[in-house]
């Protein structure tokens, strides 16, 4: 085993006791957790329970308090400029400019990225996310189906190894929402990237997520896999069991000894 | 398995795309193309008119041909040099892309650099056609100053760029509500550097802040050429010194600010 303070090569993000105030409000407080390498991890926990900012340390937008952050081995932020090569980033809360074409988007950003045959890749990404009928319309004329669209082919231009992905389809029907959870599960297991989720759409962490962590209140209330979580607290769906952590309310069928962080990371 | 070329230090690759994305914008937008020379335009031709009024009633004005007019010019180059900076950053706020750059692998020295190269892409569109009309329209000549012409338009534009980084500094941490200041900042200055008359005009308690401005050391210097037909190379010697101190004070203060907004979480709460 890597000693305590070596990265271990077995994940590619660990998190150890970050915190984060904001002024007064203690927004992330001491939270440990590791992501391993070729899985999707599940962010869950209601607004405010400090899963945004825990994002935003992570790619290094926000400076923590206290804790440390290693990903892919590197420390995030002193590492940050490298790491941000080798990541990327999706949320249907950050644009791309409405004025420049689909096509003029994705070459900026694969320029900023530095990514090779980029001309290629864009084709690439235009064929596999259905980009084509649109590909030169202005960004800021897309429907919100086809906007998610074009942000995740932006978010994959560099095939990022570590994915962070903020409510990817939020505010998207349920036909688009499939299909984009469709071109994630491709992309995780053509490409053994690992993927960081942060949603509020249990069914989505229940298909995608082999491993979630439920924050409250900015600490990791519980954390485990979908069908452990749901044997533990003896629910059928992710949705109740969401919901007995966000009322601390129990099933009468649930486990009455709820392991600690330390047996849930075991 | 991964596309992306690594690198470690500066790239001018990255300052390239952040520019080709402006030239985007700007060639996807002709009104915005437009804007940058209706302006410069209709300031030259009231200072312009005026210009030829006082000639014709002052014997003074008459021998100083082009004082108001290339007191305008320049000033134009100094603001349009901030705003074309402070602008394009907005542009990012606008349209709610600032997070993607921000966790994107580019560098804030390469946003600063390609802020400047916007800056000057902008500065180019919207002053050489109006130094052109200034020329048949008021026989004003300003690129007949030769070489300190290029001496002043540098000390401006070095000047314009240290007043933008702050203000894009102060974005960063305030979001924004301090967009207002990328647009009127510049004009808090405008009365204290004396782009239209000499330092002596200033109450004396004033005058040591406008030489505290490197820009108050150019429009001397114009005037110098101007009305005694000299160039003053001691003013320009100062205006680039104070420069350098300012723009450096301004790479300081934009770091700071950069690193103030990563402590408070406010890159992530951009908008109004």
């Amino acid at each position: 085993m890597p000693a305590a303070s070596e990265p271990d090569p077995r994940f590619a993000i660990e998190v150890r006791d970050l915190a984060k105030h904001f002024g007064d409000v203690l927004a992330v407080d001491g939270i440990s957790f590791e992501v391993a390498r070729g899985t999707v991890t599940g962010l869950l926990g209601g607004n405010g329970a400090g899963k945004t900012t825990t994002i935003g340390m992570l790619m290094g937008l926000i400076l923590p308090d206290g804790g440390r952050i290693t990903i892919l081995g590197h420390d995030m932020p002193a590492e940050r400029a490298v790491l941000l090569e080798r990541m990327n980033f999706e949320s249907p809360y950050v644009d791309m400019p409405h004025r420049l074409t689909v096509r003029q988007n994705l070459e900026v950003f694969g320029r900023l990225y530095r990514v090779a045959n980029l001309r290629d890749r864009i084709a690439g990404l235009v064929a596999d996310f259905d980009l084509t009928a649109f590909v030169d319309r202005k960004a800021g004329q897309l429907s919100a189906g086809q906007k998610t669209r074009v942000a995740l082919a932006k978010a994959l231009l560099n095939s990022p190894e570590v994915l962070l992905l903020d409510e990817p389809t939020a505010s998207l029907d349920p036909d688009t929402a499939d299909w984009v959870r469709g071109r994630l599960e491709t992309y995780r297991a053509t490409t053994g990237a690992t993927i960081l989720l942060a949603s509020h759409n249990m069914p989505e962490v229940e298909r995608l997520c082999d491993d979630v962590v439920i924050l409250r209140r900015g600490r990791i209330e519980d954390r485990g896999a979908p069908e452990d979580l749901l044997r533990r607290y003896g629910r059928d769906t992710l949705e109740e069991v969401f919901l007995d952590v966000a009322r601390g309310t129990r099933a009468e069928n649930a486990e009455t000894a709820r392991p600690n962080h330390e047996e849930a990371e075991a | 398995m991964n596309p992306t070329r690594t690198s470690t230090g500066f790239s001018l690759a990255r300052v390239g795309a952040m520019v080709l994305r402006y030239w985007y914008l700007l060639s996807n937008s002709w009104p915005r193309a437009v804007e940058l020379i209706y302006w410069p335009t209709v300031q030259m031709l009231t200072w312009g008119f005026v210009q030829l009024y006082v000639a014709q009633n002052s014997s003074f004005f008459a021998n100083a041909a082009g004082l108001f007019v290339g007191g305008l010019l320049l000033w134009d180059v100094l603001l349009r040099s901030q705003q074309g900076f402070a602008f394009a950053f907005l542009e990012e706020l606008w349209s709610r892309n600032l997070g993607n750059l921000l966790m994107s692998p580019l560098r804030p020295s390469e946003l600063i650099v390609s802020l400047m190269a916007i800056s000057m892409i902008r500065l180019a569109i919207g002053m050489l056609p109006v130094t052109v009309l200034a020329i048949p329209l008021f026989g004003f000549n300003i690129w007949g100053l030769g070489l300190p012409l290029a001496v002043f338009f540098a000390n401006l534009v070095i000047a314009g760029w240290s007043i933008g980084l702050v203000i894009i500094g102060i974005l960063l941490r305030q979001g924004m509500g301090a967009e207002a200041l990328a647009w009127s900042l510049m004009f808090l200055i405008m009365p204290i550097t004396c782009v239209y008359y000499p330092v002596t005009t200033l109450p004396w308690i004033v005058q040591p802040v406008a030489w505290a401005l490197p820009t108050t050391y150019v429009f001397e210097g114009m005037r110098a050429i101007l009305i005694d037909r000299t160039f003053r190379i001691d003013l320009m010697a100062t205006a680039f010194a104070m420069n350098a101190m300012w723009f450096a004070v301004a790479v300081f203060a934009f770091y700071r600010l950069l690193a103030a907004a990563r402590r408070a979480g406010s890159l992530l709460q951009q908008g109004e």
